[in-house]
């Protein structure tokens, strides 16, 4: 996977060019990454569809215990008889007209849904075109992601540039502040994922994606069955249908800080380097002068 | 924080703004493009085609997982809906449904043919003579909301025992009495399960809930249970059962009124 562009710095050279393209990316993890970039954004937009079948979020088994729900995303009367959409989180009330309860539909016209029309597949309502989208991105994303596992396993990508090791377990705190003040590694470091970056993949990769697909499993009538109450390890079918949301938007926060952090440690190379593989490590004269 | 990184950009390219005027013009070009090119992609003909093979493998993959036997959870009565809700139609506008329910559905009768060696009709009193099963379910509907009820019912194989299957018959059609209005006119509700569901030890023809007659509201005189699949499966109001090999020839031909509609037709998920 490290194989540097030109060859002739395969070997370790004396004196490292000023400037050098190096594989950082295999083909198969920039493959998998576009298709996950896909199915993800499929998901998400039909997942919000689905959502608006049924606009409220409980904790349990079901739906209609008595308590009132977590979330709920409506439309109701104004005081002066205009409609206005509605959002209850928790007990308080929010006004979100034009968002979220009421919002301008795809033909300009006005529409009472949770989630408008520019954020789902399909733009217009259609609880059924909608599960046909998302049941066959979450196949492609269960199957990119075992694919994924046992790429990155067996060809030593998660021991090599995904395991933490003992030295950036000590360097957390300088990390954490090299990340606050936006100081990014430059010259040979920049080689290596930095700590926060490593755990932030290993926590999506083996936590928020495997956690998403179990809620979603949780939900299937069907695979309840297969040994019947094993969703409780979730608090419910409700409880996991409350889960598979927030971890929904969980996934939202670290694709907003994952490409924050490409735009300002580099847009370009590591645009490329997802696409060609290639990435170009800049010497740092300061860095290489008092290198270990 | 902005000036910090539009120095680092700087340094790195001189000709960042043009480059940042024609990523944002991508970014908004795609999003455009994904918008509008995945509401075509949705009315084309090929690709809901391509997206329904995700059924297909959640049919296969569940199947081979579960057979025809995994039993949904039961739950106990403390778990009950104080009420259970009523969805979809709740009140058949047929003058026939309203007058059978007006006279308590006394002088009505599940009818029970097509591919079966004995025809038959069956009372709602002697389906209540027949072995019955209750079970406390959770009932889970395509738009995400769940509810439990306690049902009490005559198992379907019961019912298939008195009229003899053909061994061609493959999936049993529920036809009921409900509707609903398009533009010609009200369609007739009706669903389909295959003969592994058929069979299944908590399928029952539900006359009961929670203790108490059927509600109109739930479908009475008599509703569907088909405890591992969602609730569109669960045909309320049911007048006959038809038992066919398969079901091209009924409705819009996709197994039921919901499934002409698009939705799937293995409702498992």
């Amino acid at each position: 996977m490290s194989n540097p562009i030109p060859p002739s710095a395969a070997a370790p050279p004396a004196v490292k060019p000023a400037s050098y393209l190096y594989l950082r990316h295999s083909l198969p993890v920039r493959l998998m990454h576009w298709i996950n970039v896909i199915s993800l954004t499929v998901l998400l937009m039909s997942g919000l569809m689905i959502f608006n079948a049924h606009p409220a979020l409980n904790w349990g088994q079901q739906s209609y215990d008595g308590k009132p729900p977590l979330l709920e995303i409506t439309t109701r009367k104004a005081a002066d008889g205009h409609l206005a959409g509605v959002t209850r989180v928790g007990g308080h009330e929010f006004e979100t007209t034009g968002v979220l309860g009421l919002s301008t539909g795809p033909y300009g016209e006005l529409s009472r849904v949770a989630f408008p029309s520019w954020i789902t597949i399909p733009s217009s309502y259609s609880l059924a075109d909608a599960r046909l989208w998302h049941f066959f991105f979450a196949w492609l994303l269960v199957l990119n992601g075992i694919a994924y596992v046992a790429y990155a396993f067996f060809s030593r990508h998660l021991q090599r540039d995904l395991a933490p090791t003992r030295r950036d377990w000590r360097g957390v705190g300088r990390s954490i502040r090299d990340h606050i003040a936006f100081r990014h590694p430059k010259g040979e470091a920049a080689r290596h994922y930095n700590v926060l970056q490593k755990l932030a993949y290993l926590a999506v990769i083996f936590g928020l994606l495997p956690l998403i697909v179990l809620a979603g499993w949780a939900m299937s009538p069907w695979l309840n069955s297969l040994w019947p109450g094993w969703v409780e390890i979730l608090g419910g079918r409700q409880s996991a249908r409350t889960i598979h949301f927030i971890v929904a938007w969980l996934l939202v926060a670290f694709v907003a800080i994952h490409v924050f952090e490409v735009i300002v440690s580099g847009l370009w190379n590591h645009l490329r380097s997802m696409v060609t593989g290639r990435y170009r490590i800049t010497a740092d004269p300061r860095a290489e002068a008092g290198h270990e | 924080m902005s000036k910090a990184v539009g120095k680092r950009r700087l340094k790195v390219s001189p000709q960042a703004p043009a480059k940042r005027r024609f990523l944002s013009r991508v970014a908004l070009g795609t999003g455009a493009l994904m918008l509008g090119g995945c509401d075509r992609l949705n009315q084309s003909a090929w690709f809901p085609k391509l997206l329904s093979a995700g059924e297909w493998l959640s049919e296969g993959v569940h199947h081979t997982l579960g057979g025809r036997r995994s039993m949904a959870q039961e739950f106990s009565e403390k778990d009950l809906s104080p009420s259970f809700r009523g969805n979809g139609n709740t009140d058949p506008e047929s003058a026939d449904y309203k007058a059978m329910a007006e006279r308590g559905f006394a002088d009505w009768k599940l009818k029970v043919d097509g591919l079966v060696d004995r025809p038959a009709s069956f009372s709602l009193a002697e389906l209540r003579a027949m072995p019955s099963r209750t079970q406390i379910t959770r009932h889970d509907c395509v738009e995400g909301w769940s509810a439990i009820g306690q049902w009490t019912g005559v198992p379907l194989s019961q019912v298939l025992a008195a009229v003899k299957p053909k061994p061609n018959a493959r999936f049993i059609v529920f036809h009921c009495a409900d509707t609903f209005d398009d533009d010609n006119g009200p369609v007739p509700y009706y669903e389909s399960i295959d003969m592994d569901d058929a069979y299944h030890p908590q399928t029952i023809l539900a006359y009961g809930l929670n203790g108490a007659q059927l509600p109109v509201t739930n479908g009475a005189p008599l509703r569907l249970r088909v405890e591992r699949q969602l609730g569109y499966k669960h045909a309320k109001y049911v007048m006959r059962l038809e038992l066919v090999e398969h079901f091209r020839q009924i409705g819009g031909g996709h197994g039921g009124y919901w499934e002409d509609q698009g939705y799937q037709w293995y409702a498992g998920i």
